[in-house]
């Protein structure tokens, strides 16, 4: 396949995950350079968390995981014996997740949770871990970084919460840092902050980070690159202009057409929808997640579709040429 | 934290008032004291004389009061059976069954902790299977029953440990073993059901992804959340041990207050049953306060 990136921090290649009655993830492949925003989106059900959790080997109890690779630089993480990925983990590869309320342990101070991570990797003492943990939290934006490391995580709110999972993740330096909806679970206002606080780390840190959102919005803000998700799929990917502009797969269309984004959605044009829901897949599913939904369905894409090329770096998932246009597809 | 103690003290004075006052009722009820303090011989002319030196014939509210008052000042009347200072008694028989209680709380912790925690790290395998269903013969076998068969086995077989008596220490170790016994299937399940909730939160999630280790996230983050139920329930269970502890200390003829108890309960040996009853209330109490108080300092949500 030609997502292959000699230099990516990350590369996955053909990943699966499979429940005892149902298929989460069905082959996704994606991959991430040094310094770079990926995006990944789809709706709710999608596969873009336990994705994300194959990749730290987090998965719940369950679930089986396999792929033709998953590599961090030249580091084959699926080989990896348990006791190796938890060297990595919260040292070069880090993880914020969707929830602040329950991500943090309400029984240990800010300054303690942030600092046994320090302690784990660097094999600092606590004074020392103290004071990255203090730094840290006045690098993510928060006042008082002394009185903040005493308290607990009831006292703060959920934006700050947030802000000090970030500043918790960043703690050793990561190279990778994967965010699930690290803003879904916060008020309108405080996502932006959020939203502009992790940019800028990433930007200042070099940062590789894989930022799973359904947000387009987001991504035209942050992301060079973006991979579409549907039913355990990736359906489409490629770079964010190219989406933008061209959005090849039926889904990716439709799901623009859902959302305004400033600059690309013009003012007056009517919002689409997709109607329908996402389907379960069972084991033995062939072919394109999506037709139930899709009004270009035909007896084709109950077969297996492979991926086509529709540009430089940009591939989709459908039996439909790249070029193919509303009304007038074959 | 000194007001959370305050309200929680106020609270247990008006429980021990409301057990006093029940147990001093039912006592008073249950029966003509002055006919059993009297004896079965006596006469209506004895039982007429004993009704009035003890003051019986007074309405209960006042004999309460004067009971209390009387208490109040240390002083908890003499017993009808041993014709002894009733706090004497109880000087001499506390320590025994508090030192038994202790040591059957240790014993039962040391042994219900770490199989709990265990059978909920291996939720499901033959291993945490084993455990629950030892957990369920356990329950299902008497104290007694346990405690005749340990003296039998090590007492008189082998003759590791005295089968009765507290000459020396050895003498707690097994009425201690049957006095935990009767703890440990609810502390183990609890542990287990306790740590199998935290091993699913969040914040295990976290602590993995942080890459700590499997005994950081078992000891630390998951054990530590997994305690507060099992603190109370601690507290309930030592109450029940130093409380229940008749059978036990009767079947190894110790000389605790829980055998003081069935001894006067069963002669109608009112003053040693009501202060009886008073220091099992404090004991329970004391106990309850200092797992509240534990359970404060482990989540920092309830210190407010
Ligand atoms: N523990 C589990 N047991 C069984 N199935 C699961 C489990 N966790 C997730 N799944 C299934 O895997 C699929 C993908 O879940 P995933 O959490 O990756 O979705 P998502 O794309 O992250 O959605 P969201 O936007 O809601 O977070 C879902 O359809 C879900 O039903
Ligand atoms: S493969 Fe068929 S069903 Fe799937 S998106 Fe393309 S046209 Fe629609
Ligand atoms: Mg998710």
């Amino acid at each position: 396949m030609a997502l292959v990136m000699p230099n990516a921090v990350l590369s996955i290649a053909n990943l699966r995950v499979s429940f005892p009655r149902m298929e989460a993830v069905r082959g996704v492949s994606l991959a991430l350079n040094r310094g770079e925003v990926h995006c990944v989106v789809g709706e709710s059900g999608c596969g873009k968390s336990i994705s994300a959790l194959s990749v730290m080997n987090l998965l719940p109890r369950g679930a089986v995981r396999s792929a033709d690779h998953i590599r961090f630089h030249e580091h084959d993480l699926l080989g990896m014996s348990e006791r190796q990925m938890a060297r990595l983990r919260g040292d070069k590869i880090a993880m914020i997740f969707q929830e602040p309320m329950t991500s943090l342990n309400p029984a240990y101070t800010v300054g303690s949770q942030m600092a046994e991570v320090f302690e784990r990797h660097r094999r600092t003492t606590r004074r020392q871990a103290l004071d990255r943990a203090a730094e840290l939290l006045a690098r993510v934006g928060i006042t008082a970084p002394g009185m903040r490391l005493a308290q607990y995580p009831h006292q703060l709110s959920g934006g700050l919460r947030q802000r000090m999972m970030i500043a918790m993740a960043l703690m050793c330096d990561p190279e990778l840092l994967i965010a699930d909806e690290p803003t879904t679970a916060l008020d309108v206002t405080v996502q932006a902050q959020i939203l502009r606080l992790l940019h800028k780390l990433q930007q200042e840190m070099g940062l590789a980070l894989l930022l799973i959102t359904h947000d387009f919005g987001i991504v035209a803000r942050m992301a060079q690159r973006v991979s579409v998700m549907y039913a355990g799929e990736v359906v489409e990917s490629g770079p964010v202009e190219q989406i933008f502009k061209a959005p090849t797969h039926p889904y990716t269309r439709g799901l623009l057409d859902c959302i305004p984004v400033p600059g690309v959605t013009k003012a007056g044009e009517p919002l689409g929808s997709i109607p329908g829901v996402v389907p379960r897949i069972a084991p033995g599913f062939l072919g394109c997640g999506f037709r139930d939904r899709c009004t270009l369905a035909t007896a084709e894409c109950a077969e297996t579709m492979r991926l086509r090329d529709a540009g430089a770096d940009h591939f989709y998932r459908c039996r439909l040429p790249p070029n193919w246009k509303q009304g007038t597809a074959p | 934290m000194l007001s959370f103690i305050l309200r929680r003290l106020w609270l247990a004075a008006l429980v021990c008032l409301t057990v006093l006052v029940v147990s001093f009722t039912l006592t008073h009820l249950s029966g003509d004291l002055a006919a059993s303090i009297a004896g079965p011989n006596a006469t209506a002319a004895d039982i007429a004389i004993i009704t009035k030196n003890y003051g019986l014939d007074r309405p209960l509210v006042v004999q309460f009061l004067d009971w209390a008052s009387h208490a109040a000042e240390g002083d908890l009347g003499r017993s009808y059976l041993f014709h002894a200072p009733v706090s004497g008694l109880i000087r001499d028989r506390l320590p025994v069954t508090l030192t038994l209680g202790l040591t059957g709380l240790t014993i039962a912790l040391l042994i219900a902790l770490p199989l709990g925690i265990l059978a909920a790290v291996r939720e499901g395998s033959a291993i945490d299977r084993g455990i629950m269903l030892v957990a369920l013969l356990g329950q299902a076998m008497p104290g007694f029953w346990l405690g005749l068969v340990l003296i039998v086995v090590f007492g008189l077989d082998l003759q590791w440990l005295p089968i009765s008596g507290i000459d020396t220490w050895q003498g707690y170790i097994m009425p201690g073993f049957v006095l935990a016994f009767s703890a440990i299937p609810a502390l183990m399940r609890l542990t287990r059901s306790g740590m199998i909730e935290a091993l699913c939160a969040d914040y295990i999630r976290t602590a993995r992804a942080k890459g700590l280790s499997r005994s950081m996230i078992i000891l630390k983050h998951a054990l530590r959340n997994a305690a507060m139920p099992v603190v109370s329930i601690t507290a309930v269970q030592l109450g029940f041990m130093l409380g229940g502890s008749v059978v036990t200390e009767s079947v190894f003829a110790l000389p605790g207050l829980g055998y003081l108890a069935w001894e006067s309960i069963t002669k109608n040996d009112f003053p040693v049953v009501q202060a009886v009853v008073l220091f099992l209330a404090i004991i329970y109490i004391v106990v309850t306060l200092l797992a509240d108080m534990l359970n404060a300092l482990l989540d920092p949500r309830l210190r407010a």
